[in-house]
């Protein structure tokens, strides 16, 4: 369980996150909803440690990680897909899953199998170069890394900005097993409100560094949650 | 020129813009009228911030026509040319002098000859200290005005910036997400702030946030994948289906 209480988020003197919560679940989907410039990758940052915050804290499984560094955060197995994907663009495929491996013991650095069943096209593109590959496939490689690291959370950002629809689907499909296994909180950061739907179990719409709106899957008011992020 | 472009402050026709084959603005139509405070809004990639760098001159258009005051084709100029014309752009991250004070800043912001001579023999006057006292007014800061300009709260520093550019007394001023980060009292005043400007010059403001754009109460414009979607007043442009479709990413 990754769980945020109170966060307080500032850029120099600049306010972006103001006293946000939230809780993350294994084998469960909690989606980060809201306009451009709201704070939702403000929040993401937060949780891997990007970004220090100001006030509030965070536990995963129990224990506070509030300040610990990013690099110990990925140990504990916090995996974060950002958006605009950073892949090593001069780096082979390979080599970039390969970059998954940093917070793994030696014994257990090796690619699991989920990822090219998930992402069939990372197999077949194995020896090529990152920035190369379309975007959608770089958006797969990203979420293939970050499987490759065993993550018990997975954070992703706006996977689907920019991507044509059947690599959405794919995408959508990946999620979706991945939460089924049961291991693994998702938090899920989208602009995307119909493909948000489909995965989420839990929902928080974001306004203004705030969390302004925010129910689980059989408690949604679809209405309430559109008013919220629509203008 | 043509009779389209006369009695406008800012006038964008069927401007193009593509980087490497992605169209950031797709044959973007806009007119300002002089006096006009408009905002724009737009998710991301709508195409805000290409639309001010053509505007400003930093990026040129593969197509269509801009003109400013009815009369000058932007797309002729440079960034200084177009500075000097009398726009101004405040960009999205406060950009003082941290280490001078708020006078000072304001004071080299002051719009007068810069040439190496004037420079050189330059002697503090009661008439620059007067428009620094009408600026400091406008944009709250009277009462700070010896304070390091790198002691101020964030919103302060924004708008110290936004007296800098009033400095420079342009005609036409591009605001680029003021409030961004802003305390909520912070926000208000802000608005506050630019409908006073706004009196005497013309003012565009790219903002995210809704209630700070609800307080302008002025037109909006909204733009998606570099084109105008949507034009009237809040209320009218948030009822807009095509508007509510796109905010919902779809």
């Amino acid at each position: 369980m990754l769980e945020v209480k109170t966060i307080d988020l500032h850029y120099g003197a600049a306010q972006a996150l103001r006293s946000v919560s939230l809780a993350a679940e294994p084998g469960k989907v909690t989606c980060v909803l809201g306009r451009n410039g709201v704070g939702k990758t403000s929040l993401l940052r937060a949780l891997v440690g990007q970004h220090p915050v100001s006030r509030g804290s965070i536990t995963f499984d129990g224990r506070d990680i509030t300040a610990l560094k990013p690099s110990e955060r990925a140990r504990r197995g916090i995996a974060y897909v950002p958006q605009g994907r950073e892949i090593f663009p001069l780096l082979t495929v390979e080599e970039n899953l390969k970059t998954g491996f940093a917070p793994l013991k030696r014994e257990d650095r090796s690619i699991p199998d989920d990822v090219f069943a998930l992402f069939p096209v990372l197999n077949s593109m194995l020896g090529r170069r990152g920035g190369d590959l379309s975007g959608g496939q770089q958006q797969q490689l990203a979420i293939g890394r970050a499987l490759v690291m065993r993550p018990r959370a997975l954070l992703l950002d706006e996977p689907t900005e920019g991507i044509q629809p059947s690599i959405i689907k794919d995408i959508g499909r990946a999620i979706a097993y991945l939460r089924n296994l049961g291991q693994i909180a998702t938090v899920l950061v989208e602009q995307y409100l119909d493909f948000a739907l489909e995965l989420g179990d839990h929902f928080a719409v974001m306004d203004r560094g705030a969390i302004v709106y925010s129910c689980a899957r059989d408690t949604i008011d679809e209405a309430a949650l559109k008013r919220a992020m629509a203008i | 020129m043509n009779d389209l472009t006369a009695g406008s402050m800012l006038y964008l026709d069927g401007v193009s813009v593509s980087f490497d084959g992605f169209k950031a603005l797709n044959n973007l139509s806009l007119t300002v009228a002089p006096g006009e405070m408009r905002a724009i809004i737009g998710p991301n990639g709508a195409g805000k911030t290409t639309m001010m760098d053509v505007v400003t001159g930093k990026t040129r258009p593969d197509d269509g026509e801009v003109y400013f005051n009815g009369t000058q084709d932007l797309t002729a100029l440079d960034e200084t040319q177009i500075a000097e014309l009398g726009i101004g752009r405040k960009f999205q991250k406060p950009t003082v002098f941290e280490m001078h004070t708020v006078e000072d800043n304001i004071l080299l912001a002051l719009k007068s000859n810069r040439r190496p001579r004037a420079t050189l023999f330059w002697r503090p006057n009661g008439e620059d200290d007067r428009r620094i006292d009408g600026i400091l007014q406008i944009v709250r800061l009277a009462p700070l005005r010896e304070r390091i300009a790198g002691s101020l709260s964030h919103g302060q520093k924004q708008w110290l910036e936004i007296g800098m550019l009033l400095a420079q007394e342009p005609k036409l001023l591009l605001v680029d997400e003021p409030v961004a980060g802003m305390t909520d009292a912070e926000t208000r005043q802000t608005a506050e702030l630019l409908r006073e400007i706004n009196r005497d010059r013309t003012v565009i403001v790219v903002e995210h946030d809704m209630t700070f754009v609800r307080d302008l109460g002025v037109k909006v414009t909204c733009l998606h994948e570099g084109t105008v979607i949507a034009e009237g007043t809040i209320d009218q442009v948030s009822a807009n289906q095509r508007v509510i479709e796109v905010y919902l990413g779809r």
